[in-house]
């Protein structure tokens, strides 16, 4: 199998809430745009597209017709979207490239969370005949994920705090992130619980935002960029739905990705955890010592653009290769309720 | 980077309906899942990926229901893809299954598509008005008859094309088994009789709504040869996007349906394909999307596809059948009509078509659109191994 490469990374601005539509048009346009510029890439050198992103975050069906609008898409497009985060979209057009048909692919996802209410709206994930009609709602399902970790001696309060103030801190020097700041451990822990045992620190903020990573062929990718972030792992794995049967401690299908993907060595990982103890478990799956550096962007604690995150934890481990900082790092994204679905990237600055 | 051969191994798809109400999601995914892993002789071990395709979440009423269906599709602790490319959807989650195998990424992987119209309401999901966006309107009939009109204004095609169309592909689906609506004794005279619902479209020339899936499972080069009686090989595959409305859009022959066919034959070495193709899956919901589709997919020139429909050349006995299995005219689970195009299209080429099989057929074509004839994936599948 032949290497694909990651060449550039743009993000839109991660905020609270924007003035545009739901179908992420008005977030894509300067995004892309900044992307080609990076690149020097243009519509035309794009051989594949694909996007990620939600018609029921947006409230309509066919959300992803219109955010085509985007991308002036005419001459006709050679394009597919995943109703997944857009980290599998990457994954889809790896799939592409390695087919050998294109040599080049765009990939872009977007989310405008604040159209409705997130944590209800995430509720729809959940089996419509037996869990649904409860509406245990996206914060509640992480709760009692955190509660069984605290009451197994799985992980503390105060483990669960130190990411936080790990992530904002981080936060400050990532000009796009949403939240930021410095805090101490004790600081947090003297705040009200939100969902108990959850307080405002451990839960990723409600983003609207968008993300671009483009894809080459190694051999293409090289005359884009001096170094580019070489895709030596790309795995992904799903976990039962049904919350009573898995062990919402650990993740399986977080550990299978890894394996098979091939992660020793990394020195650093983004890792897509929208609350505090769902790094702990992601970082215990993965088996990462405390040498290896993570979210150094903040994660998803400092922005979460659904449908978008995911895909920017690559784009943001991907650069670190780019720019030279990092010689082999993994990128990780999830999806569905307590850590189900799980992506595991590793991306290599191979001379 | 080497392009792996692909074949499909087996194909199953559910007895379709308009409210599968004696099943639940789980199970209407699995009576597919079971009839195509018994067709292509394999076990749960043998699947690598599982590849699901279906159209907007609201018409379920279940966001991302991929993630709940994972047990149901014996995914859990394997690779599962969920595509949405509007109507187009079964066939792009059709190629995304075969990608995985070209790539050289999987061995085996199992794709499905389905939709349960029962459990919501497709009329409601089509109807919400977002801001600054053009309403759909009227539903789907509503949104192509003016294209059928258009169609037949620039071609003075004679006013009786569609009823024949209606006529050829509802007494197919009578052969059909698994079709949805099997109607042998329909005349041309009824179908001419019949409710005018959207002018030209009448009752009997639209699609039903309906509730089914369909899957498939792909193998690689040695699984393909290790089926009995022959696999469908991949010929060709290509996916093509435009926008929904821009000044001067030709929507009733879109330039992404033309790029998306000519792209098609150069893969798969085609130079004529009304001569090389034996038979065609195409998605026609409304009657005169026959016609339309012939032409814009280059099988004849443009202003003549209802000439080659009025010669009987479409029939089952014709030169190029058209939907020998009935067709989206006879069974329409929106997310899963695109996929049962390249499924039947790969079920002639392995001779397992049953009473409406074409006699000799060794490349078929399947043929999915969505959106507002803006999506486009198509295959080209031979009872051969494509060359080179």
């Amino acid at each position: 199998m032949s290497n694909v490469a990651v060449v550039g990374f743009a993000q839109a601005p991660n905020v609270r809430n924007t003035q545009g539509t739901t179908n992420g048009v008005e977030m894509l346009v300067p995004t892309l745009a900044e992307a080609f510029e990076q690149t020097g890439l243009s519509k035309s050198d794009i051989g594949f597209w694909c996007s990620g992103s939600s018609d029921y975050l947006a409230g309509r069906a066919f959300s992803f017709i219109s955010a085509v609008d985007a991308i002036g898409a005419f001459p006709p497009i050679n394009e597919s979207h995943v109703e997944m985060d857009a980290a599998w979209a990457l994954y889809e057009a790896w799939v592409k490239i390695l087919t050998g048909e294109v040599d080049t692919a765009l990939v872009y996802g977007f989310g405008k969370s604040s159209a409705g209410t997130l944590r209800r709206v995430l509720s729809l994930q959940l089996d419509p005949y037996v869990a649904g009609p409860l509406w245990p709602d996206s914060i509640s399902i992480a709760g009692l994920q955190a509660r069984l970790g605290l009451e197994s001696g799985r992980w503390t309060e105060e483990a669960m705090a130190e990411v936080a103030a790990r992530s904002l801190a981080d936060a400050t020097t990532n000009d796009r992130a949403q939240r930021s700041g410095d805090a101490e451990v004790a600081e947090l822990l003297a705040n009200p619980v939100v969902a108990d045992p959850l307080r405002a620190h451990d839960i990723a903020p409600v983003t609207d935002g968008a993300s671009v990573v483009v894809l080459a062929a190694e051999e293409r990718a090289r005359e884009i960029v001096d170094r580019p972030a070489v895709i030596t792992g790309f795995e992904h794995r799903i976990d039962s739905p049904s919350l009573g049967s898995r062990d919402l401690t650990d993740s399986p299908s977080t550990r299978a990705a890894a394996a098979a993907a091939g992660i020793d060595g990394v020195e650093l990982a983004e890792l897509h955890a929208p609350f505090t103890h769902q790094e702990l478990i992601l970082r215990e799956a993965l088996g990462l010592d405390s040498g290896v550096r993570v979210n150094p962007s903040g994660g998803a604690l400092a922005a979460n653009p659904m449908f978008a995150a995911g895909l920017t934890r690559i784009g943001e481990a991907a650069k670190q290769i780019i720019d030279g900082t990092a010689g082999k790092v993994l990128a990780h994204a999830t999806s569905g309720p307590a850590l189900q679905q799980n992506l595991v990237t590793v991306l290599e600055g191979i001379r | 980077m080497t392009k792996q051969r692909a074949a499909v191994l087996g194909t199953g798809q559910t007895h379709h309906t308009t409210k599968r109400t004696d099943v639940s999601m789980p199970g209407l995914l699995r009576e597919a899942v079971d009839r195509a892993m018994r067709d292509a002789r394999v076990e749960w071990s043998d699947i690598d990926a599982v590849v699901l395709g279906k159209a907007p979440d609201l018409f379920e009423g279940v966001m991302m229901p991929e993630l709940f269906l994972a047990d149901a599709l014996g995914a859990n602790g394997k690779p599962l893809l969920r595509v949405h490319t509007a109507g187009s959807v079964g066939g792009s989650t059709a190629l995304v299954a075969a990608s995985l195998v070209q790539s050289g990424v999987h061995r085996r992987v199992l794709t499905v598509a389905y939709e349960k119209q029962s459990e919501s309401n497709a009329m409601w999901a089509l109807s919400i008005a977002p801001p600054f966006s053009m309403p759909v309107g009227a539903g789907a009939g509503g949104y192509f008859a003016p294209h059928v009109r258009s169609y037949i204004r620039r071609t003075d095609a004679p006013d009786h094309i569609g009823a024949l169309v209606a006529v050829k592909d509802r007494r197919n689906g009578a052969l059909n088994p698994y079709a949805h609506l099997r109607q042998e004794d329909i005349t041309f005279d009824s179908v001419r009789a019949s409710q005018m619902l959207w002018d030209p479209i009448r009752y009997d020339e639209t699609c039903p709504s309906s509730d089914g899936a369909c899957a498939m499972v792909l193998g690689d080069e040695a699984a393909g040869d290790a089926v009995d009686g022959g696999a469908a090989w991949v010929h060709g595959t290509a996916m093509r996007t435009e926008p929904t409305t821009f000044a001067g859009r030709d929507q009733v022959n879109p330039q992404a349906g033309k790029d998306a066919a000519a792209a098609l034959w150069k893969a798969a070495g085609i130079t004529d394909p009304l001569s090389e193709i034996d038979v065609a899956e195409l998605y026609v919901p409304f009657s005169w999307f026959e016609p339309m589709w012939l032409e814009n997919l280059g099988f004849t020139e443009e202003g003549s596809g209802w000439k080659l429909t009025e010669s009987g050349a479409t029939a089952l006995d014709g030169t190029l059948p058209v939907n020998p299995s009935g067709g989206v005219l006879c069974t329409n689970p929106i997310g899963a009509s695109g996929m049962l195009r390249c499924a039947e299209a790969a079920k002639q080429v392995m001779g397992r078509a049953g009473d409406y099989q074409v006699d000799g057929a060794r490349k078929a074509v399947g043929h999915a659109y969505g959106g507002g004839s803006q999506y486009f994936a198509m295959w080209l599948v031979g009872a051969d191994k494509p060359v080179g």
